[in-house]
């Protein structure tokens, strides 16, 4: 691909190109299944729930809302949720920028296998790296056994959690687009007489900041709407907004504090979606994208091969280790190292009524969910993104935002709202099984979006004018220039759509039928009971997880690596 | 076949296009020439539909083509930089266009086939875009721009990358195979042995005007304004008042032709008619420069008055650089501009 000469890219920076009615149309068509998706989804549950908590016999009693917010427990519950949030979010930026830039641009063995490995923890639920965690920090963890350092009981422990978990999210989002931008750019850079380090502040950084606002975003959002990690590892002493939410609502029954804490959270993550917004908007340009496989290199000198080490060291100490202790514990049974937690994973009657069915059940169940969602996400996602790839207009920006606020909002309450809003025709869907991955789709649209978004705007603009003038529909150029090209965000895309789905457990707790868990509510179910049985079925059933996971990221990654030969 | 009426571009402040007004019959070549930033991209860009007009009217066969989107309009235009989709091998490229209109699957393999002989190029069906050279990838354009055998075919700067042999050869292949297919042609280059060996016609543009239109040699011959006439690359351009069939200025009395009026005007004097004499049998000057031109060579003259002069003189006989010759000015070569 060709850049723009300095002459046409003026031009077109002056004369951006006419908002036609047509263009107006095509574009809000493209909006519209997912502004309905988002509408009867998201938007109204979510009403629904906030209603109900802060009305009472029909009228509004915003009065409530003064009164929690001023409670000082609250005020405490809320700093605690952003300063951890910010924290857990500079600390993952600080352990994963390398590892994107080692994946991105060093070609060594076993590399697809590290690149599947450090996006396992992401998909695992948040109530199981909670529990590797304690296993490995808490009282009789492994720590505590060798050294006698325990750190469930500090900050520290939730932090590294949200690093274990986040690191994926900083790796691929950045790494992917990373790969595919030139190196030569780079050197040019350097050639004009740029330093090594100048000519990345300079050349690549600014390319790869939308990426990494975008990372740095997302981290942020899944820290400050932590529930499962801060439930297990934060004890009586830490709480964030959803940890509260949860107790709120579903142990102290108070609807109406939880509606408003709900709110709280959504102002919250608005403002922060629109700060963001603002900063990316001028950021994004066209860039020079090659094929990924063509900017590795085998790494050279004593200072590459370190940072590979160092890398490699950090994924193994804060991704490995705490994955290790997890499946050692699944086979660690009462009568030594066997197979028994697994053996009892097969019938539902061992378990004094846990179950309805085998546990084993939940695999089948999470994994056609799973596809259900990615199938719903992607084609939501999908469409939204071509939809927002040109960039003007106040109407455009303000759906971009829109679409991120699922990841921002408790999902207890988008799973609570689902249960009493869809309950009547025309929407009764709460006996339909389309309910659970409607719910994940919610959770995976933002991803597949955001994924795609800048890789499609990096387009060049002029390939899709070359095809309308050999004759392409605007609708048929998308499909025979942009699709092809994006097929690699695509793919992540999707991958990330299905890893959130299969590991997403808030939303899903709560509408999930009793006789068809997921993977992650069988865990929490298991979790939630006393016993070394179940305590250790959860773990078998969360390797098992673990495992199907990491499958499906490994056949993932094969398709990526085909497909980055058309290029 | 194409006309524009009174068609106008504004980016901001600057007219892009300013009211040009333009027509391309059947099966002609038009060729528009112009220095960078003299708006011809954006013509191509408004007949193709991806630049809308301020103002004017595009027409394709008679029909006003306002509104009518860019893949209806039957049109090809070959991009500066060509623009082959990097995903698609070459035969995915040529026959992208074919698919488009719906074309059969063996229909479509024929035509590739075809047009990837035509442009030299056999048997590169299955390369990938990304391995071809420069002057492959301009042919793999080509053909991808000749494939749906578009009513008008327009190349943005055709020959632009490409090295000067590659470029001359190519000139060639081009005007006979437009001539031997019928294509009509709408080309813009900055290049003028392009456009006079391409052209039934050229076009010269400055800043978004149509500055001389005609064919090679009437714009060659007769260049219509002092702007034309340099960018032609003619340098003896000079202040003149024309007086009894002669015009006076700084390299003395020149002859005019009979019929070119009184007064104040400025002359060119191309250098094939600048002869070179002893110092004492012309207009006396110093060769300040010599440039070898293959067949020719070019001097350059510094008088004692006026700007300097360039003057074309065969292999044999050139003067060196500090020589003192007089220069003699021929009737036939010295062209009056307004």
């Amino acid at each position: 691909m060709v850049l723009a000469r300095p002459e046409v890219a003026a031009r077109d920076a002056a004369a951006p190109e006419g908002g036609g009615p047509r263009r107006t149309a095509t574009r809000l068509g493209l909006m519209a299944l997912p502004l309905a998706f988002f509408g009867v989804f998201f938007a109204y549950p979510v009403a629904s729930i906030v209603s109900r908590g802060l009305k009472d016999g029909g009228q509004w009693q915003f009065a409530r809302i003064g009164e929690v917010i001023t409670d000082p427990r609250i005020g405490h519950v809320l700093w605690f949720t952003t300063w951890q949030a910010a924290a857990s979010t500079a600390l993952t930026l600080l352990l994963a920028l390398p590892g994107a830039y080692v994946l991105a641009r060093f070609d060594f063995p076993g590399k697809r296998l590290l690149r599947a490995v450090v996006t396992v923890p992401f998909v695992l639920p948040t109530v199981v790296v909670g529990s590797a965690f304690l296993a490995l920090l808490g009282h009789g963890g492994l720590l505590d056994e060798l050294w006698g350092v325990r750190l469930d009981t500090t900050v520290w422990a939730i932090l590294l959690a949200h690093v274990f978990f986040n690191y994926a999210v900083v790796v691929r989002t950045v790494g992917g687009l990373w790969a595919q931008l030139d190196p030569r750019q780079e050197e040019a850079a350097r050639v004009l007489g740029a330093g090594r380090l100048a000519a990345w502040r300079r050349v690549t950084l600014p390319a790869l900041a939308p990426a990494v606002a975008a990372a740095a975003l997302m981290v942020f959002l899944f820290t400050f709407t932590s529930f499962g990690v801060i439930q297990i590892l934060g004890g009586p002493r830490y709480a964030t907004l959803e940890v509260e939410i949860y107790q709120q609502t579903a142990q102290l029954l108070d609807l109406p504090t939880a509606a408003v804490l709900t709110l709280v959270q959504f102002a919250a993550v608005a403002a922060l979606l629109g700060v963001h917004a603002w900063t990316v908007r001028r950021r994004e340009a066209t860039l020079r994208l090659v094929d990924a496989a063509g900017t590795a290199r085998r790494p050279r000198g004593a200072a590459e091969w370190t940072l590979l080490g160092s890398v490699l060291a950090v994924v193994a100490l804060l991704v490995l280790v705490p994955l290790l202790v997890l499946v050692l514990r699944s086979f660690d049974g009462p009568d030594g190292y066997g197979l028994t937690f697994y053996r009892a994973l097969g019938s539902a009657g061992e378990n004094g009524g846990t179950f309805v069915v085998a546990p084993l059940e939940a695999i089948g169940n999470s994994l056609a969910y799973g596809l259900a969602a990615t199938a719903i996400a992607v084609v939501v996602g999908g469409l939204a993104a071509a939809a927002l790839t040109r960039r003007e207009g106040r109407l455009v920006r303000g759906f971009d935002a829109l679409l991120m606020l699922p990841l921002g909002t408790s999902a207890v309450t988008v799973g609570f709202g689902f249960l009493i809003s869809l309950d009547e025709p025309p929407l009764d869907l709460r006996t339909s099984w389309i309910l659970v991955p409607l719910a994940q789709a919610l959770v995976g649209v933002p991803f597949v979006v955001r994924t795609m978004l800048p890789v499609l705007r990096a387009v060049d603009a002029r390939l899709r004018e070359a095809a309308a003038v050999l004759g392409a529909s605007p609708l048929r150029a998308w499909r025979e220039v942009d699709l092809p090209l994006v097929g690699r965000a695509l793919a992540v895309a999707a991958g990330f759509a299905f890893a959130v789905s299969l590991g997403e457990f808030g939303a899903t707790v709560f509408i999930a039928r009793p006789d068809s868990p997921t993977l992650p509510v069988a865990v929490a179910r298991l979790l939630g009971r006393p016993g070394e049985l179940n305590y250790g079925q959860a773990m078998a059933l969360s390797t098992i997880l673990m495992l199907v996971c990491a499958a499906a990221l490994l056949v993932l990654e094969r398709v990526r690596t085909d497909r980055t030969g058309e290029f | 076949m194409l006309r524009l009426e009174g068609v106008t571009v504004r980016f901001g402040e600057r007219a892009a296009l300013d009211a040009v007004d333009l027509e391309v019959a059947e099966h002609e070549i038009v060729c528009v020439l112009g220095p960078s930033g003299s708006g011809k991209s954006t013509l191509l860009r408004v007949v193709a539909g991806l630049q809308r007009a301020d103002a004017g009217r595009v027409l394709l066969a008679g029909r006003d083509q306002g509104g009518v989107p860019t893949h209806r309009r039957g049109v090809g235009l070959m991009f500066q930089d060509h623009q082959l989709f990097p995903q698609r091998d070459v035969g995915g490229n040529v026959a992208f266009g074919l698919r488009m209109r719906g074309t059969g699957r063996a229909e479509t393999e024929r035509r590739v086939g075809e047009l990837l002989d035509l442009v030299g190029l056999p048997g590169a069906r299955k390369r990938p875009v990304g391995a071809l050279s420069g002057g492959e990838q301009q042919r793999v354009a080509l053909a991808r721009a000749l494939a749906p055998e578009p009513r008008l075919l327009m190349l943005d700067e055709p020959l632009g990358q490409l090295d000067r042999s590659l470029r001359e050869r190519l000139v060639v292949e081009l005007r006979a195979l437009f001539d031997r297919l019928g294509t009509t042609v709408l080309a813009v280059t900055h290049d003028q042995g392009e456009a006079f060996a391409l052209a039934d016609r050229v076009v010269v543009m400055r800043d978004g005007r149509i500055a001389q239109a005609g064919t090679p040699l009437e714009v060659w011959q007769r260049p219509a304004s002092e702007f034309v006439a340099r960018f032609l690359g003619f340098e003896n351009v000079v202040p003149a008042t024309v007086r009894g069939g002669r015009a006076d200025t700084a390299w003395g009395k020149l002859p005019v032709p009979g019929d070119t009026p009184e007064g104040e005007c400025r002359v060119l004097v191309r250098p094939t008619g600048v002869r070179l004499a002893s110092a004492a049998a012309g207009l006396a000057c110093e060769v300040t420069a010599r440039t070898f031109r293959g067949d020719h060579v070019v001097v350059r003259l510094r008088p004692d008055g006026g700007p300097e002069i360039e003057a074309a003189c065969p292999l044999a006989g050139a003067p060196g650089v500090g020589d003192r010759v007089g220069a003699v000015f021929v009737a036939d070569d010295v062209v009056v501009l307004p």
